[in-house]
């Protein structure tokens, strides 16, 4: 009885524990031997192309896919690292932070340019930047907006338009929407002055990209700022409604960066999916990608993309996240 | 009498001197290179950690009565090291935390510290500013720490450099060690050859320049041998000395002897007069062999060479020993080249071919003939071959020897100087001498000069 019971209260805790995700796949779970969870902020259908052919070449690891939020990672990360083989993510100030607090394993076969990995530890696979996507509809007959500048005017000329149909992430919850937010508050004003706008359009706030894409699919908004393009771009059914603007003024590359658990009960077999990633994103020729490929970068000179470097950290202080996330609700959320 | 107590290695104990002292100078190079590496490898570090909490420390501000501290982005972008340290800050205000990580603390005791944080070792360091609002007095306090993983690399580079330099220094002093004690002891070998190449006559003083350091060696060398010289003359000088002085009264006393022989009719007192006169004639003969030893010895040790035809000098000496040889009715002949030109002593090569004809004449039987034959190929010879007995065969080796005499001389006149004198005549020339038999009987002694 008491067995049947705690059998009972396992499978409602695993129950209520798996209703947590967005998704959730298991690869490959017959004939493997060892199995690695990677908890990941990746839609499952972006990354699944990497993981068959990585079960392909070695048939003997399972792989359950666990797709969150950024934040979310974060938190369920920090809680119970053992739980956890691979940790992939968008926010790199984030998962920076993971490795600096000592959660990832150094993995000493990984060989990466020294601007792409820290601490050996941490590894960039992607390079993607933070678009303004449109709803061509919207911009009917109008220039498209090639700069945030222009987006604050063309904003501006047709406030009826767009009362209520822009959208942005929202910081508050989104970790890769609080990166590319802060990145940008560093790099001009201008943020601030269309965050200004758009919170007089009463911008409607998301917690992730695909949802954001779907509304303006849809119509239901006309501009979406800061989305990840490649998301946009993965749709086959927007390409043709939707516009996809890298900003002219000053572009925000984020780097999708994956490390392993320094709990993992398969430090060897996680090893070899890092190796695989970097291996299968490096590989240009290929095709069969569908995430953007890590661009090559000839030194860290280059401001567009977000460093790896310890300063991720800054915004990730509590004094300095309130601050900044009062002065952003200061400027969206006007009523 | 030859080999020599040897303790120890003069070069040996020098090159080990020398490379120890360079193994010991090697060693604290590399320590002191290293420990002065390491302490500035560790400012720079702490000066940055200052320099980034101080940037933290500048941004904050009190507003509305609350401390505000706004982070600057540079404050960690400039801890960014090339092995990617990481980085752990704790923000305080009056001690307690407002944000950071909370296992940081610092203990007043010392402005940089080492700890141990999430298992990897940090260096710390600690800033604080006292904010002063309307009605507020706060201190901020911030604890910055960052891992070594940077400064070690850097530090294990600088310590292999450092060993290179060490191992390199080693290697030239063991090098420049080997090189300085050779030249050294090349020195003192030098001394030793000359030495050795020495004749056996020569000792003269040592006039080649020598390092001050073994200037006093050779200082009582030159004095040692000057010494000897001298007591070695000094002998020479006292035997001719003596020589001469027993000769004039001996000559006194024989004349004396012989005049009382005329008068002596006893015949058993002019028997013993007769044996009188004859120890008289032993004792001059060899008062005058030592004279005539004594000054070859000194013309040998300054040899003055004259072109003669020894022909000419062997002619001489034969006409002038001619009435002698005829007493004991014998005849001698002289042979040979009709002129032999050589450079030569002339009064020692006569003094000693009277010698060999001299005992060719005391040992060879009467009326028999004394050849006398000079040769001038291949090199100046002088050979005198007599008709007697012959030398003893076993003492051949040893006749030419100071006052040595043959078996054969039992009944002779003699002293032993005569093969003697004509050995040290042909010496000094450069020569030699030889004693042989001739095989129908007869001694010859050839003089090679
Ligand atoms: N012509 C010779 N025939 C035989 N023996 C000789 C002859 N010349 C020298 N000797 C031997 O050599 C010895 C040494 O000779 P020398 O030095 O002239 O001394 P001495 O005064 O005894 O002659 C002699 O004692 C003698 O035994």
């Amino acid at each position: 009885m008491r067995y049947l019971v705690a059998l009972g209260l396992i499978f409602l805790c695993h129950a209520g524990w798996a209703q947590e995700w967005e998704d959730r796949q298991v690869f490959n779970d017959t004939g493997a031997t060892t199995s690695l969870r990677i908890i990941s902020s990746t839609d499952t259908d972006l990354f699944a192309p990497l993981i068959e052919a990585f079960v392909a070449r070695h048939p003997d690891v399972a792989i359950e896919y666990l797709v969150t939020g950024t934040a979310d990672i974060d938190r369920r990360f920090r809680a119970a690292p053992e739980a956890f083989d691979i940790a992939i993510s968008s926010a790199m100030d984030l998962q920076l932070k993971l490795t600096n607090d000592g959660y990832a394993l150094a993995l000493e076969n990984v060989s990466h340019p020294a601007w792409a990995e820290w601490r050996q530890s941490l590894f960039a696979f992607t390079s993607e930047p933070a678009a303004i996507v449109i709803n061509r509809a919207a911009f009917e007959g109008l220039p498209i907006p090639r700069s945030r500048q222009e987006l604050i005017e063309a904003l501006r000329a047709r406030p009826d338009v767009f009362r209520g149909r822009v959208g942005t992430y929202d910081v508050r919850q989104s970790g890769l929407g609080y990166l590319f937010a802060t990145q940008d508050a560093r790099a001009s004003e201008t943020f601030w002055r269309l965050m200004e706008v758009m919170g007089g359009l009463d911008v409607r706030l998301y917690c992730c990209s695909g949802e954001m894409i779907d509304d303006l699919t849809e119509g239901k908004i006309a501009v979406a700022y800061n989305v990840l393009g490649s998301y946009a771009d993965a749709r086959v059914e927007s390409q043709s409604i939707l516009e996809i603007v890298l900003p002219s003024d000053f572009p925000t590359t984020m780097m999708r960066t994956a490390f392993v658990s320094g709990a993992s009960g398969e430090p060897e077999a996680a090893e070899r999916f890092i190796q695989f990633l970097i291996a299968f994103q490096s590989n240009r020729a290929d095709g069969t990608q569908t995430l953007p490929p890590l661009q090559e970068r000839d030194n860290g000179a280059d401001r567009a993309s977000i460093a790896l470097e310890p300063a991720l950290i800054t915004f990730l202080d509590t004094l300095k996240r309130n601050k900044f996330i009062s002065e952003w609700e200061n400027a969206l959320i006007q009523n | 009498m030859n080999s020599v107590v040897v303790s120890g290695s003069l070069r040996n104990r020098l090159v080990l001197t020398l490379i120890g002292g360079a193994a010991v100078l090697a060693l604290i190079l590399f320590v002191v290179v290293r420990n002065y590496a390491v302490l500035v490898a560790q400012q720079g570090q702490d000066r940055i950690l200052i320099a980034s909490a101080t940037s933290m420390l500048d941004s904050a501000t009190i507003r509305d009565g609350a401390v505000e501290l706004d982070l600057p982005y540079s404050a960690f972008s400039m801890l960014s090291t090339a092995a990617d340290d990481r980085v752990f800050y704790a923000i305080l205000q009056d001690g307690t935390l407002l944000s950071g990580y909370e296992e940081l603390t610092f203990s007043d005791a010392q402005a940089f510290q080492f700890d141990r944080i999430r298992g990897s070792d940090v260096r710390k360091i600690s800033a604080s500013r006292i904010l002063i609002g309307a009605n507020l007095r706060t201190e901020i306090q911030i604890v910055l720490a960052q891992t070594q993983d940077a400064l070690s690399e850097t530090l294990d580079q600088i310590s292999r450099n450092a060993a290179l330099l060490g191992v390199g220094f080693f290697a030239l002093a063991v090098g420049l060690s080997f090189w300085a004690t050779s030249a050294t002891i090349g020195q003192l070998g030098k001394l030793t050859t000359s030495v050795t190449r020495r004749g056996p006559q020569d000792l003269s003083p040592f006039t080649k320049p020598v390092p001050r350091e073994m200037a006093p060696l050779v200082k009582s060398l030159n004095s040692l041998m000057g010494r000897l010289d001298q007591s070695l003359r000094q002998s020479e000088d006292f035997i001719a000395e003596a020589a001469h002085r027993v000769r004039t009264p001996l000559a006194t006393v024989r004349s004396y002897a012989e005049a009382t022989l005329q008068r002596v009719d006893k015949e058993e007192n002019r028997e013993a007069m007769r044996s009188m006169v004859k120890a008289i004639d032993e004792s001059s003969r060899a008062a005058g062999q030592l004279l005539d030893h004594a000054m070859i010895t000194f013309r040998a040790d300054h040899l003055e060479r004259d072109e003669i035809d020894i022909v000419d000098l062997a002619r001489d000496l034969v006409q002038r020993m001619t009435p002698i040889a005829e007493m004991r009715d014998l005849s001698l002949l002289l042979l040979g080249d009709p002129r032999v030109q050589y450079s030569c002593d002339p009064v020692l090569i006569q003094n000693a071919v009277r010698n060999l004809i001299d005992n060719a004449m005391k040992y060879g039987p009467a009326e028999s003939a004394i050849e006398i034959t000079v040769t001038g190929e291949p090199v100046p010879r002088i050979t005198v071959c007599d008709h007697g007995p012959g030398f003893p065969i076993h003492e051949i080796e040893t006749l030419t020897a100071r006052f040595q005499r043959g078996a054969n001389a039992a009944n002779t006149i003699g002293s032993g100087l005569g093969l003697t004198i004509a050995r040290d005549v042909a010496i000094a020339h450069g020569g030699r001498i030889d004693l042989t038999n001739q095989p129908e009987g007869g001694a010859c002694v050839t003089l090679s000069l």
